[in-house]
């Protein structure tokens, strides 16, 4: 279990940080913290910054305005070399003329240590990350998913404050993501640093983060943790982003203090919790509310069902196996939305045409500006 | 039309080669006239070369202004080859067109406004002027052999020896110098090879002390030290091809250890 007094404690602050190049703003005032302890996300579209916030932290980008503390320490100033960062890159930038332990050892070179010492670290880092017996081996010969370990390996043997991680599953296929995926997360826990990963990928993030700042334009659009992320989303754009959402033209009024009333198309009535407003605007200026797929089902005939019923027509249904994912036209609305159903023993897959009923619950409504 | 083109070819490099297949053939011919029939088979020309002072003053002169210009050019080409793979700045594609220029310049132009320039400013001639041509002429070729070394490295590598606590100095000796090592090695040998052989900047640049080429030139004026030209003729040959090969044999090295594909050298 982790202490949650400790895991309260920043080891990074970043408070308006900029950085421009010429006059194009990669980050526009980035305030942020980030938890001793955590697996902290940056996630955004290629050009959003997030690379740019990464590089800044690890010391290779420097501030064009705001402040960046590490452990407490102002970092205006103190070059890369000296942070107590370290990072896996991208491409994992392994050696090509060394040899795995070599690699891993590399950060040692400058660790008052004796030899003897830096070599159990260097076997002790191999052993964590799975490449027991790999040391001598030449590190251009490795793999896409052994490169990957080696530069974890380099880059915990320091064991840095902060393990910043640039895209570090990107060049893997599917199933070896998964698997590292999994590891990482495993690895985390057990050597208990604080990690930030940048990613593009929303499941991704998703599946590995405590935490997860979602950026567009150079700045974040929504800090929270996964679920609040995927329930709550603060804006279209990042309810978009993070999975599907079907939205639909809505007008909201406030009842009083514990009820909003909300008027969507194609849905109807409803009251809705204040709770579920993401905040920031008043209900009032509502255009729009958001519904994911999963979160509604379609009714097969003669079924009944406490929740509330729309009707539509099916457009479209794409199959796929364990799940059916439809395209219903609520009467009414013009789009059609998406809705996902996992294929029960008894179920029937509705075809193209069909008439159906779609069961839908308040509380699962997001309201959006 | 495929076989004339299989002729075209054999004739192309016959032209290529046959002149220069002829030196050793008179280089080893026992007889003072360069023409045939062959008279029979010797050693006496090389023997000759080893008697004569002044040629061998001319093939440590050589040896000197080589070692020198291979060095600074490479030198001259690493950081050009640098700054050209690392960094972005204004300008910098009509500077690196101006440090490429001398390849295709002809060395005439070159040798006549050099030394005019240093006759202009009173300066004496000798073997820095010619180190001075022979310089110019043999960066654009270590900048272009450096340029495919420094290209197919990935910027990461020094920024990852600089996260793990190098300065920018220590990661650029640990890390991109070993990975570049083929290439400086490749570099050094051509522009050694250049020098070695130029004559036109030389012969303008050279002063009292001849390099070889120039020492070579001055005695083909006497037809009876012909076969000692040609024998010696003969061992720059086989010692240029020998350290071109060894050149293009370390570039193909540096290519494969860091992973590049062979975008072709000079050979």
């Amino acid at each position: 279990m982790k202490d949650t007094r400790a895991a309260a404690q920043p080891i990074i602050t970043l408070e308006k940080v900029e950085k421009y190049y010429g006059d194009y703003y990669a980050l526009r005032g980035i305030t942020a913290e980030i938890r001793q302890g955590e697996f902290f996300s940056l996630l955004g579209p290629s050009g959003c910054g997030k690379t740019t916030l990464l590089r800044t932290i690890a010391g290779f980008e420097e501030l064009s305005g705001g402040r960046l503390t590490i452990d407490g320490k102002d970092m205006k100033g103190v070059p890369a070399n000296v942070r107590p960062t370290n990072m896996v890159f991208q491409s994992y930038a392994i050696f090509p003329h060394l040899t795995v332990a070599q690699n891993v050892g590399f950060g040692l070179r400058r660790e008052p240590l004796s030899r003897a010492e830096k070599e159990r670290k260097v076997i002790e880092a191999l052993d964590m990350v799975g490449l027991k017996g790999y040391g001598a081996r030449a590190a251009h010969a490795l793999s896409g998913g052994q490169r990957q370990r080696v530069a974890l390996a380099r880059a915990l043997i320091l064991e840095p404050k902060v393990l910043l991680l640039d895209e570090p599953l990107s060049a893997l296929d599917k199933k070896m993501r998964e698997q590292m995926q999994m590891e990482l997360r495993r690895l985390q826990r057990q050597v208990g640093i604080t990690f930030i990963l940048v990613t593009h990928d929303q499941e991704e993030a998703l599946i590995m983060s405590d935490r997860i700042a979602v950026m567009f334009e150079g700045q974040i659009a929504q800090l929270d943790t996964p679920q609040m992320l995927y329930r709550r989303p603060v804006s279209r754009q990042v309810a978009e982003f993070i999975g599907v959402m079907n939205f639909l033209p809505a007008k909201a009024t406030v009842t009083d203090a514990t009820h909003i009333e909300v008027e969507a198309a194609g849905l109807g009535r409803a009251v809705i919790d204040p709770e579920q407003l993401p905040g920031g605007w008043h209900p009032g200026e509502t255009q729009s509310v958001g519904i994911r797929p999963e979160t509604m089902s379609i009714l097969f005939p003669g079924e009944t069902t406490d929740r509330r019923v729309a009707t539509g027509v099916v457009e479209d249904r794409a199959y796929y196996g364990d799940m059916t994912y439809y395209e219903v036209r609520l009467d009414g609305v013009e789009k059609p939305m998406t809705i996902s159903m996992k294929n029960l023993v008894g179920r029937p897959v509705l075809e193209r045409g069909e008439q159906a009923r779609v069961a839908w619950d308040a509380r699962s409504l997001v309201l959006f500006a | 039309m495929k076989r004339s083109l299989h002729v075209y070819a054999v004739l192309y490099l016959a032209f290529l080669y046959a002149p220069i297949a002829l030196l050793p053939v008179f280089a080893f011919n026992d007889g003072t006239v360069i023409a045939f029939p062959l008279r029979g088979f010797t050693f006496e020309w090389f023997r000759q070369l080893t008697e004569i002072p002044a040629l061998h003053a001319a093939v440590l002169n050589s040896l000197t202004i080589a070692v020198a210009s291979a060095v600074l050019a490479t030198c001259l080409g690493i950081l050009a080859a640098r700054a050209a793979t690392r960094f972005e700045f204004p300008g910098k594609k009509g500077i690196m067109g101006l440090i490429m220029l001398p390849l295709v310049l002809p060395e005439i132009i070159v040798a006549v406004s050099l030394l005019v320039v240093l006759l202009q400013l009173g300066l004496s001639l000798g073997a820095w002027t010619v180190i001075l041509g022979h310089v110019l002429i043999a960066t654009p070729f270590s900048i272009a052999i450096l340029n495919s070394a420094f290209q197919g490295l990935d910027t990461s590598l020094e920024e990852a020896a600089i996260d793990l606590g190098e300065t920018k100095l220590s990661s650029f000796r640990l890390i991109t110098l070993p990975l570049v090592m083929p290439g400086i090695i490749s570099s050094l040998l051509i522009a050694f090879t250049i020098s070695l052989d130029e004559f036109i900047i030389a012969f303008f640049l050279t002063g009292t002390d001849p390099t070889l080429p120039v020492y070579l030139w001055g005695q083909l004026r006497f037809p009876q030290k012909l076969p000692v030209v040609m024998a010696l003729g003969t061992i720059l040959v086989v010692a240029s091809v020998l350290l071109l090969t060894i050149a293009e044999y370390f570039r193909r090295r540096g290519a494969a250890r860091t992973g590049q594909k062979d975008a072709g050298g000079f050979l």
